[in-house]
């Protein structure tokens, strides 16, 4: 219950931190790759300003011995760089700049604009059920 | 407050959301020991591999992502967007859906978790993602391609 409501209060504050730094509208976002025309640095602000506090987060893992609410920590261990990593982050990118969406406000803009996210949405998790049934058949 | 040079940017909104981002993360991080990696959250809450977490709990925190849009919403009054058409909404969730899942990891698990814990694989994931991202919006802009 408590790892629920905490997930709960977690992504609630992550959606409104979407919608208040202008990421859950797709001209920002793709204004803020438009690196070689009409730049807004906007989205630098929100990933800076999250990236910090994190980084304060991150130096108080040690400090604990465990999670607050749970057993213990459960952390990528990876460090390899792959061409799955690399490939995989590469077409990500590209859907990115085409229609400004990354998951956290496509899933998040289902309340500002239902038809238009809920495509995206369901085409991503389409994707996610390709890159599923594909391991499946090569393992 | 705007930013000489860039009047469409709102960089104190901005460092706001950035700022609850950031505490949205941490809270996983400290609270339940985990990385709240949207992609894969959403992966896990359908069913379709992602996060170790369980299914209950990845559900609760997609389900905050619209809810939290929302309350921002009610107390602004209304959040400014416009979506490109069907068509390309389709193909890019797509590519973002076959990508994530591919690279491990979206904006907040390689941008803003990993990046924060210097983690090289999300270094390395987040400048490709910045890159194609640059990328296609230069060469759709170059083709003459208006999307919004």
């Amino acid at each position: 219950m408590r790892t629920a409501i905490t997930s709960l209060v977690s992504g609630t504050l992550f959606g409104a931190g979407l919608a208040l730094g202008g990421m859950t509208d797709p001209a920002r976002v793709r204004g803020f790759l438009d690196v070689f025309g009409d730049w807004d640095p906007t989205l630098a602000f929100v990933m800076g300003g999250a990236v910090i506090v994190m980084a304060i987060a991150w130096r108080l893992v040690p400090r604990l011995a465990e999670p607050i609410f749970a057993g213990e920590f459960h952390l990528p261990t990876k460090s390899d760089l792959t061409p799955r990593l690399i490939g995989g982050a590469a077409l990500f990118g590209i859907g990115w700049g085409i229609a400004g969406l990354c998951p956290g406000p496509g899933i998040a803009a289902l309340v500002i604009e239902p038809a238009a996210a809920a495509i995206f949405v369901v085409a991503m998790l389409a994707g996610m059920a390709v890159v599923r049934l594909m391991e499946g058949a090569s393992s | 407050m705007t930013l000489p040079g860039f009047p469409e940017a709102a960089p104190l909104a901005g460092l706001a959301g950035g700022v609850l981002i950031g505490l949205a993360a941490a809270l996983m991080l400290l609270a339940l020991g985990r990385i709240a990696g949207v992609s894969g959250l959403a992966a896990k809450a359908v069913g379709l591999g992602g996060s170790g977490m369980g299914r209950g709990s990845a559900w609760m925190f997609v389900i905050g992502l619209p809810l939290g849009a929302l309350i921002v919403m009610l107390i602004s009054g209304g959040i400014e967007a416009s979506f490109a058409n069907p068509v390309t909404l389709a193909i890019a969730g797509l590519m973002v859906g076959v990508g994530t899942r591919l690279g491990s990891g979206c904006t907040s698990g390689h941008g803003v978790c990993g990046v924060s814990r210097l983690s090289a694989r999300s270094i390395v994931a987040t400048l490709t993602f910045l890159g194609t991202g640059i990328a296609s919006v230069a060469i759709m802009n170059a083709l003459g391609l208006e999307v919004l």
